[in-house]
């Protein structure tokens, strides 16, 4: 009671002030984000998008402050873009602003896709989805490839089930779960078109640009530097040639394949000098990948992606 | 009985304190979880002292961060069986205990009607004590 009285009088007065930069500082999502600024090279808009929702966020906090009620703001997200632009990363860095600004509780993630949500048999995909849900509460619930979900050409097929149950936690819990959906552009647009009840029930719909080959060479800069590896002077410009080269070719998965491509180069880096076998191999022998390892790729020699070390892993 | 007025359940944790409130329902919960232990919601009709095994609300709960989850099954079970007697269990899987850790009660009927001491007599004068619930002279789901 005394505290609505106060801030009557003082929104009348005009005495009592919040201070925006003290409460920015005390929430320390700055680090967050210049964590984010840091670590992912690019995605201006995405990064642009995810200071104004922290920003909406803050200044939402500080209107609780002066009992300005509103509602919880939706917070419900979905990230579209080609495989391997950070979608994934995004998301974990997201559900730590929104831990850190407390509109989540606990600031995990948990990322699903279609098969751990929907079920094999009738009665089998609500616990399963539930399952999952409960898991993901307190933190943020992010379901990749969100639009197999909806497969329209079976009607019997129980994806809809799984929405159904999604929807009604993404409007009765929306204090305790944060659901982000990612995919391609174009298959999130029909994915929308054919759900309109999950398109309303999402504010922020963020879209991750493809990488330019300049911001894919300091991609794989920090990609070798994090594993303590780096290029040689001839390395980095064979490695420069590659990206363009291979961004011609199919299947090309941005961060993701520039992470493959590194993989490779560490495996031809590890052959070339176990060859070499008498040779004394110092420290930076073995940090650095020269331009041999690179000029070997099958891009260079047959024009053709390399086959993959392993599946393409999910997320970047 | 005097000691026990409007014949309340005791069994488990905080029987005999109030009933707790969602809140420190939530909080019992969030300790359970930190330790690392799975939840599980169960309900009965059958107060029996010796009735261990009451039935699952679902699956235990595994792998849960926050109590909200569990909250929501306990209110799904609430809502399903309003006169039932609802528990929440902690059970503790690591090594060397592998038993439940905690347990207390979060619904109970509105009216409980008690135990009552039936006393048999054998033979030589000895008398053999059980103890009877009052509600289960009723068939079952007109317990409560």
């Amino acid at each position: 009671m005394d505290t609505t009285k106060t801030d009557t009088s003082s929104r009348a007065t005009g005495e009592v002030k919040v201070d925006l930069d003290a409460e920015f500082r005390d929430s320390h999502i700055q680090e967050v984000l210049d964590k984010l600024d840091r670590e992912l090279i690019g995605l201006k808009p995405v990064k642009t998008r995810i200071r104004e929702i922290a920003a909406l966020l803050l200044v939402d906090r500080l209107r609780k402050k002066f009992a300005l009620t509103s509602q919880t703001p939706t917070l419900h997200m979905s990230f579209t873009g080609n495989p391997g632009t950070g979608k994934t990363t995004v998301a974990l860095r997201m559900a730590e602003i929104l831990h850190r600004l407390g509109y989540v509780r606990e600031g995990h993630l948990i990322a699903v896709t279609r098969d751990d949500l929907v079920g094999q048999y009738i009665g089998h995909t609500a616990p399963k989805t539930k399952e999952v849900i409960k898991k993901a509460m307190g933190g943020v619930l992010f379901i990749d490839e969100a639009y197999y979900l909806y497969k329209p050409e079976n009607e019997r097929d129980y994806g809809q089930e799984a929405i159904e149950i999604l929807l009604q936690i993404m409007e009765n819990n929306r204090d305790d779960l944060v659901v982000i959906l990612a995919g391609y552009k174009d298959k999130m647009d029909k994915f929308f078109q054919s759900n309109p009840g999950m398109r309303s029930r999402i504010a922020h719909h963020v879209d991750f640009p493809d990488y330019q080959a300049t911001e894919l060479m300091a991609i794989a800069d920090l990609m070798l530097a994090e594993q303590n590896y780096h290029f040689s002077p001839a390395a980095h410009r064979a490695f420069a040639e590659y990206i363009p080269r291979r961004m011609q070719l199919g299947h090309f998965a941005n961060a993701r394949s520039i992470r493959n491509a590194l993989d490779r180069a560490r495996l031809r880096q590890a052959n070339r000098l176990f060859a070499a076998k008498n040779k004394m191999l110092s420290k930076d022998d073995l940090m650095t990948i020269e331009a041999e390892d690179i000029l070997a790729s099958r891009v260079f020699i047959d024009n053709a992606p390399d086959d993959d070390l392993q599946a393409p892993a999910r997320g970047s | 009985m005097m000691t026990n007025p409007g014949n309340r359940l005791t069994q488990g944790q905080f029987s005999f304190l109030p009933d707790l409130t969602d809140e420190q329902i939530t909080a019992q919960i969030k300790y359970a979880l930190k330790q690392g232990w799975a939840v599980s919601v169960e309900y009965t009709d059958d107060p029996h002292p010796r009735n261990t095994y009451w039935d699952m609300f679902g699956m235990p709960m595994f792998d849960l961060k926050d109590p909200a989850g569990i909250m929501l099954e306990i209110n799904n079970c609430r809502k399903t069986f309003p006169r039932h007697y609802i528990r929440v269990m902690a059970f503790d899987a690591s090594k060397g205990w592998e038993t439940p850790r905690m347990s207390f009660i979060v619904n109970r009927p509105p009216k409980e009607p008690g135990f009552g001491l039936s006393r048999q007599e054998t033979g030589g004068r000895q008398i053999r004590y059980t103890v009877h619930s009052y509600a289960t002279d009723k068939p079952e789901s007109e317990r409560y």
